[in-house]
């Protein structure tokens, strides 16, 4: 829809339109934190909160409860990127509705994602067990497993990446496929395909990406 | 003889068809699990009423991972239908 082409030293490069989607996402949640910020400040803190503040609350609140379920106790002070990753696929996710390409359909900005809960899970196994423990993890339990662990470490960002992108793109081909068979008819058969690919696949995949994340990260810290 | 008028391009393309086709054979297994998952998630909450919001998550969560297997097939017959890496090759032979 909003893809974008221009020259730079005479070669054409080509921004696909989910990656335009990737930013236009971000800046509509930038706003939306920015507005947020400014009713915090402004708001009167003797009186319990109302409105826009208290289903933020909730929110966070919810978010809170669930690392500290699968992560541990001590471990409140990661909710803060959870929220942001649920944040930002939940609405990346849901912007099928308005009629965007979701930019989770493009498995560069899947990648990604799995990619930051991959280096966060070595960096705090590295941190947490110190360099030689991390190695020894490999070697657990015989260490002639160790090709065999280095596979498993290596498969979970790309299961992860994949499980996203697979179940997004797959709905996104379903529904164009469906829209450019029927025409006209179209909008009588897809409201269903839209609440299923979109709205119910789409909350259910980010709050997996979600839990799996805490969960891989969290399996370095001995609660 | 029965190829004779279909070129080597479209031969590919059936072919890579074909093989989409069968790579979401192993949609069955992540079916089964995921059947066998939600059912035995619904018998806990029979057993278990209080702890639904629980199971219910672990269910899911399961369920996700169950999923990989269906989703790597899924990726695979997308690129063969849409990538067309052997027909890229085939070019690239250039016979």
């Amino acid at each position: 829809m909003f893809e974008i082409t221009f020259n730079l030293l005479n070669r054409e490069i080509i921004i696909p339109n989910t990656i335009v989607n990737v930013y236009i996402v971000v800046f509509a949640l930038l706003i939306f934190a920015m507005a947020v910020n400014r009713k915090i400040r402004k708001a009167d803190l003797s009186k319990p909160p109302s409105g826009l503040l208290n289903v933020m609350e909730i929110l966070v609140e919810t978010v809170e409860n669930l690392v500290k379920q699968t992560m541990g106790e001590k471990q409140v002070w990661f909710s803060p990127y959870i929220f942001t990753l649920m944040a930002f696929l939940l609405v990346a996710n849901l912007s099928g509705l308005l009629g965007f390409t979701p930019p989770t359909s493009d498995y560069s900005v899947t990648l990604t994602l799995a990619l930051v809960t991959f280096t966060l899970t070595q960096f705090f196994g590295i941190k947490n067990n110190g360099i030689g423990g991390y190695i020894k993890g490999f070697f657990q339990p015989l260490p002639f497993l160790l090709p065999l662990n280095i596979l498993g470490e290596l498969a979970n960002p790309i299961s992860l990446s994949f499980r996203l992108f697979g179940n997004i793109l797959s709905g996104v081909i379903i529904m164009s496929l469906i829209y450019n068979a029927l025409g006209l008819v179209a909008p009588l058969v897809t409201p269903v395909l839209h609440a299923y690919f979109d709205v119910f696949s789409g909350l259910l995949q980010t709050f997996i990406f979600a839990m799996l994340t805490m969960i891989f990260i969290g399996g370095n810290f001995d609660n | 003889m029965m190829l004779q008028g279909i070129t080597s391009e479209a031969f590919i393309l059936g072919c890579s068809a074909i093989g989409a086709g069968l790579a979401m054979i192993a949609g069955i297994g992540p079916g089964i699990g995921q059947g066998h998952a939600a059912g035995q998630g619904a018998a806990a909450v029979g057993r278990q009423p209080e702890a639904q919001a629980l199971i219910t998550r672990t269910m899911l969560l399961g369920q996700a991972v169950a999923e990989t297997t269906g989703i790597y097939s899924l990726v695979i017959a997308i690129i063969l239908i849409f990538i067309r890496p052997l027909l890229t090759a085939y070019l690239n032979l250039g016979l």
